[in-house]
């Protein structure tokens, strides 16, 4: 499931169609600059009928909807709905360490990661939303986006071994990162506190290969990276499991204890689980039906 | 270098022992290599150390895994081996190897062969000197000398193709000197084996090996009531035994082919199996040998001489045949001796000439037309013998002063009466006959009479033509030879009017003396002594295997005759033998010859040829070693933590062994399924011959190419279909051509096409003559529908659906136009049709056979570029005719596949406004 841009936009329409357009969640954050296309329940630029009152000085004549102020004696002014677009940052790591997959039949993490990335754009830019990737062009909203935003992803190659999660280069409501997370901590942490000083929410999906969760290895084994930066030499690798499993979980819990204290989603997907449970989750968390 | 009993054949090898040691120490110094495997989690393993740091040694059970793999390796390269136990009980006294080296131990020979190598062998060992004695050769005194330089003789040593004799004189040039004996021996009862056996036992100990399989053998074949008898021999045996017996003979076309094979069975406890085998007389003719199938020996082959040759005799009489008594018929007495043992021919001269019989009978016939002379003429020039009886009409005929070249004498006519009513004369009798005469030796009845004949013209030859006389010396047999054929003249008639000859036996004796009948019992001694010299044509070799005796002198006729007596021997080996007139086949197993197992008394060693060779240690530390060593890399990948996989791939290697195999099967089956039953596929029948099968074949291709344009139906080319093989299931339609030389169906044949039948299938019969009241085609159709379940017929009516299922035709013309065409009669009522009509609702209206005579093939046939192959009619009519063949075709192809449909009354405005009401 290696991917050209075509065929990872193939595989992720498909999974994009399995689920209702999404309504993205219309949180009025004040300090957004960027207004998205839902009702605000407040007066502003829209298409929606809001309410009429009656026109003060400054409003132009144009503003004026006379038919209303026929029926009485004050002219009033017909005001609009604001509406406001959602900016939804998504960041797939296309880090060394995310191409592995422990089995030929399932796919890389980076697959996955790419493929969940791109099917919940579709669903965000169905919706009306504005999508981009972290890091990367600005945010746009309509379907024909989808194709620069997959090949955009594709372009991301990083070789280094281990991602570093990116800040959003500006006004992003709302952030999606999805990694193995197996890179430095404090730099996402850092990364998150930016964003979450901007007002943007956000969720982490953490991806792993099943074998990252049960180190099925025995015997003199040279552990390495994906990307050959790092190894490890054991003479027993059964004896390393459960310390190396109570380290995994120490990881996870750092990670869910940081997201939740900013008050960001966290979920645990592996790759050789459907990537529909994954996208489920991803829907509720934007939608706010996680909540 | 012995050890334990083991002897090496490389023992310096062993010394490779001393490097394990050093061995043990290198290897225990490269522990396995370990595994390199990507893992992006592997950041979370840094600085987790080992708990326990093991030395990085090999285990010490791999090292003894290893050390021992290593160890067999070099015993095995070693060469041990363990002499047999018997062996070291053996005396010092010089070995006489003895093979029978007959016929019965050429199907063991290789493995008697190697007993006696052994034994060779393990002689060289212990330095006994050794003779080899072959009894199947002249008796000889044996020639001690060294066991190596036996090696060559007995290496090349080979059967012979005869029983061993001589076993008297083989125990008389035994000499003095005390030895051991091994007799590898076919274990048959041969006479005089007892004597050469108990002289042996006076010079010591006394070994018998005996082949693993008795031999087979195979008597001569006789001929009993028209058929081969067949007799196959065995020693006693309690277990039954299926052998096929194979007749050889030379094939048409010159080449040696199997004519014939038949199934003989030992029952339990027999010695015989007999087979009877019938063939025709022209395949008969031909047979040349016998020979057990799978049987690799002389005795399993028993050649053929003219015994079996069953003769074609024409017989001609120039009386028509009236309706008198049978027994004044000319012909009456000839066709009695004859026709037990030959083949009878009737008709014209001109006739049988042409089917070149071995003997054309004349009786009393005069006159001779000169074309039928001339013909007559060449084929007694080119070997047949030419027998006339005399007559009335032979008698009364003038003849010219030159000679009738179809007599062997001068005839002087009238005749003479010597007996009887009207004359003085008494009947005359016959003198005893000469001995150069080929009758010599017949004893001549007191019955034998004769009253009338006709005389020869006085002339000086004719003593010598003459090969009976009557008493007073008047010829009664006279006889020409003329170039490799022959006439003969009895002077008598062939009934019973002018003599009693033809009621005595003297009459059958007389005919098989000149060859004019077979003979069932093989040449007679005085043939065989008379008959030389006779010179070999072919050999049975030892292997069964036919060889050219040309190359060697002839032989007289007393040897043969001993031969024959007795058993072939070296002078006279075993073989077909050709003499002057006959040829006689000189067989190993002669006619009463039985097949005994020989008594081993109890003092001699018995073993047989599957005895156990010494035990070779080689092999089987060699493969101890590579079990060690596998186990070796099952260990290593264990260590190593790759043992899953490893696991993984032996498993895929054994079950992709048996995999490609399964696949092979049925492909072909299922590739003429897979054929069938892309699409619509027209099939018509092999008829055998191939014209007409090829014009099926061409007139179906015209036919899917009109339906692919007119219609929706868009066939696959068509498909040729035998009745017997191939399975009918796939097809909704056959056409049939019929065929005059077309086989019969087998009954299975006829069980599937009436199931085709029942099952909505359809055959088109045609006969391709344009008429079906007679001809041998429609004789064919009758015989070839005689078991098929066909309901009764009517001719094609006109408002039958045929006639409107996709064109509206009223006619239905192939190649030829106007006969009928038959279909299944319309029901009398379809709303009552009475229960158990087979084929009223099972195929939904559509009549199971259609039956024509039309040649309807021949009008669509069209060849691969679609152009019409065979003419129809004559200009634009013909091409019209041809049109409405073609539409005829398409109708019946619409009313196969969509049944009574076009019947339904729905259609009836439709088609009535169609044709214009």
């Amino acid at each position: 499931m290696n991917g050209t841009a075509p065929n990872l936009q193939t595989q992720a329409l498909g999974l994009g169609y399995a689920l209702p357009a999404l309504l993205a969640q219309a949180q009025h954050l004040a300090a957004a600059l960027a207004f998205g296309a839902h009702g605000r329940r407040r007066a502003g630029a829209g298409d929606e009928f809001w309410q009429y009152r009656p026109a003060q000085a400054g409003d132009s004549a144009n503003a004026v909807d006379w038919r209303r102020s026929a029926r009485g004696d004050v002219p009033f002014v017909r005001e609009r709905e604001w509406q406001a677009l959602n900016s939804i940052g998504i960041w797939a790591d296309g880090a060394q360490s995310m191409h592995f997959a422990s089995d030929n039949a399932m796919p890389q993490k980076s697959d996955r990661a790419a493929v969940l990335a791109l099917a919940l754009a579709l669903m965000l830019l169905r919706g009306g939303e504005r999508v981009g990737l972290i890091g990367g062009a600005p945010a746009k909203t309509g379907r024909a986006h989808l194709g620069p935003l997959a090949a955009e992803m594709m372009a991301q190659k990083n070789p280094s071994d281990y991602g570093q999660a990116e800040m959003a280069g500006g006004r992003a409501a709302h952030l999606l990162y999805f990694s193995d997370f197996l890179g430095p901590l404090p730099a996402l942490q850092t990364a998150m506190m930016q964003a979450a000083d901007r007002g943007a929410r956000g969720a982490l999906l953490h991806i792993l290969d099943p074998i990252e969760e049960s180190f099925p290895f025995t015997g003199r084994v040279i552990f390495q990276s994906v990307g050959g930066s790092l190894t490890h030499q054991t003479q027993s690798a059964a004896d390393l499991r459960a310390r190396y499993i109570e380290r995994l979980a120490q990881r996870k819990d750092d990670l869910t204890q940081l997201s939740r204290s900013l008050g960001w989603d966290y979920h645990l997907h592996h790759t050789d689980a459907p990537a529909i449970g994954a996208l489920i989750w991803a829907h509720g968390t934007i939608s706010g039906a996680a909540r | 270098m012995s050890v334990l009993g083991w002897t090496f054949a490389a023992p310096a090898l062993l010394w490779g022992l001393l490097a394990l040691p050093i061995l043990w120490l290198i290897l225990r110094a490269i522990p396995p290599a370990p595994i390199r495997r990507r893992f992006p989690a592997v950041v979370l393993l840094l600085g987790l150390d080992d708990k326990t740091r093991t030395a990085d040694r090999t285990p010490w059970w791999l090292l003894l895994l290893r050390a021992l793999a290593i160890a067999a390796a070099i015993v095995g390269f070693a060469g041990p081996t363990r002499a047999p136990i018997g062996d070291a009980a053996q005396s010092d006294k010089p070995l006489l190897i003895i093979i029978d080296g007959g016929w019965a131990e050429a199907q063991d020979w290789p493995a008697l062969r190697d007993i006696a190598l052994e034994e060779l062998a393990s002689a060289t060992r212990s330095a006994r000197s050794v003779a080899f004695l072959r009894l199947t050769d002249l008796p000889q005194p044996p020639l001690w000398q060294s066991a190596d330089a036996l090696r060559a003789t007995l290496a090349a040593a080979q059967p012979a193709p005869r029983a061993p004799a001589g076993f008297a004189g083989w125990a008389a040039l035994l000499g003095d000197q005390q030895f051991d004996t091994l007799w590898i021996s076919d274990g048959l009862n041969h006479a005089g084996r007892g004597d050469l056996l108990t002289a042996l036992q006076e010079k010591g100990r006394i070994e018998v090996a005996l082949p693993a399989r008795a031999p087979l053998a195979l008597a001569p074949a006789t001929f009993e009531d028209g058929q081969i008898v067949l007799s196959a021999l065995r020693q006693p045996s309690a277990v039954a035994q299926d052998i096929t017996i194979l007749a050889i003979g030379t094939a048409p076309d010159g080449s040696e082919a199997e004519l014939a094979r038949t199934p003989a069975a030992f029952a339990a406890s027999t010695s015989r199996a007999t087979a009877r085998l019938s063939l025709p007389p022209e395949l008969r003719n031909r047979i040349t040998r016998f020979e057990i199938e799978g049987q690799r020996s002389a005795g399993a082959v028993s050649l053929t001489d003219d015994t079996l040759t069953r003769r074609k005799v024409a017989i001609i009489s120039a009386a028509a045949d009236t309706e008198g008594l049978q027994l004044l018929s000319p012909t009456h007495y000839l066709t009695q001796a004859l026709a037990p043992s030959s083949d009878l021919l009737t008709g014209s001269i001109a006739q049988v000439v042409t089917q070149g019989p071995d003997t054309i009978i004349l009786a009393d016939v005069a006159k001779i037309g000169a074309d039928e002379a001339t013909a007559m003429t060449d084929w007694i020039n080119a070997g047949g013998t030419l027998l006339r009886f005399a007559g009335p009409r032979l008698a009364g005929t003038e003849f010219e002063v030159g000679q009738d070249p179809l007599l062997p004498v001068r005839l002087r006519a009238g005749g003479r009466a010597t007996g009887g009513a009207m004359t003085w004369g008494e009947d005359k009798t016959l003198a005893p006959f000469a001995l150069n005469s080929p009758f010599a030796g017949l004893t001549i009845g007191p019955d034998v009479t004769v009253s009338a004949q006709v005389l020869a013209e006085p002339d000086p030859a004719l003593m010598e033509a003459t090969l009976a006389a009557l008493a007073d010396g008047t010829p009664l047999v006279t006889r020409k030879k003329q170039s490799a054929g022959q006439i003969v003249l009895f002077h008598v008639t062939a009934n019973a009017e002018w003599s009693t000859l033809p009621l005595s036996g003297l009459f059958v004796q007389m005919l098989e003396r000149l060859a004019v009948a077979s003979r069932s019992d093989g040449a007679t001694q005085a043939e065989v002594l008379g008959g030389g010299p006779w010179q070999p044509q072919r050999l049975t070799g030892a292997f069964a295997d036919m060889g050219d005796g040309t190359a060697l002198a002839g032989v007289d006729g007393d040897a043969l005759w001993n031969a024959k007596q007795t058993a072939p021997n070296g002078a006279v080996p075993a073989g077909l033998y050709l003499g002057a007139t006959r040829s006689v086949a000189l067989n190993i197993i002669g006619k009463g010859d039985t097949l005994a197992a020989f008594d081993w008394p109890a003092s001699v060693v018995l073993r047989g040829a599957d005895q156990a060779p010494p035990a070779q240690g080689k092999g089987p530390l060699l493969a101890g070693a590579l079990v060690l060593l596998a186990l070796d890399i099952i260990a290593a990948l264990a260590l190593g933590g790759r043992l899953a996989r490893g696991v993984a791939v032996i498993a895929i290697a054994l079950l992709l062994a048996p995999a490609p195999s399964a696949q092979a099967q049925g492909s072909a089956t299922d590739f003429a399924a897979l054929r069938a039953t892309r699409g619509v596929v027209l099939a018509h029948v092999i008829t055998g011959d191939a014209q007409v099968d090829q014009i099926a074949q061409a007139g179906l291709r015209g036919l899917g190419e009109v339906l692919t344009y007119r219609t929706s139906i868009e066939p696959e080319p068509p498909v040729a279909v035998n009745i017997e093989t191939d399975d009918l299931d796939f097809y909704p339609f056959l056409y049939w051509p019929i065929s005059a030389s077309q086989p019969l169906l087998s009954p299975a044949a006829v069980e599937k096409l009436n199931r085709f039948l029942r099952t909505g299938g359809m055959i088109m019969f045609d006969t391709r003559t344009g008429d079906l009241t007679s001809g041998p085609e429609q004789d064919m159709l009758q015989l070839l529908t005689t078991g098929l379940d066909i309901p009764p017929l009517e001719p094609l009516p006109q408002d039958h659906v045929l006639t409107r299922s996709f064109f509206l035709t009223s006619s239905f013309p192939g190649r030829y136009e106007g006969a009928p065409v038959w279909v299944e009669a319309a029901p009398q009522s379809t709303l009552d049709a009475p229960e158990g009509m087979p084929f009223r609702n099972l195929n939904d209206g559509v009549t199971p056979v259609i039956i024509g005579s039309n040649d309807w093939a021949g009008a669509w046939a069209v060849d691969e570029n679609f152009m019409y192959l065979l003419p129809v009619g004559r200009g634009f009519a013909g091409e019209e005719q041809r049109e409405y063949a073609y539409r005829f075709g398409v109708n019946v192809m619409m009313h196969v596949l969509t049944g009574n449909y076009k019947s339904d009354q729905v259609h009836v405005p439709a088609l009535l406004d169609r044709l214009g009401q």
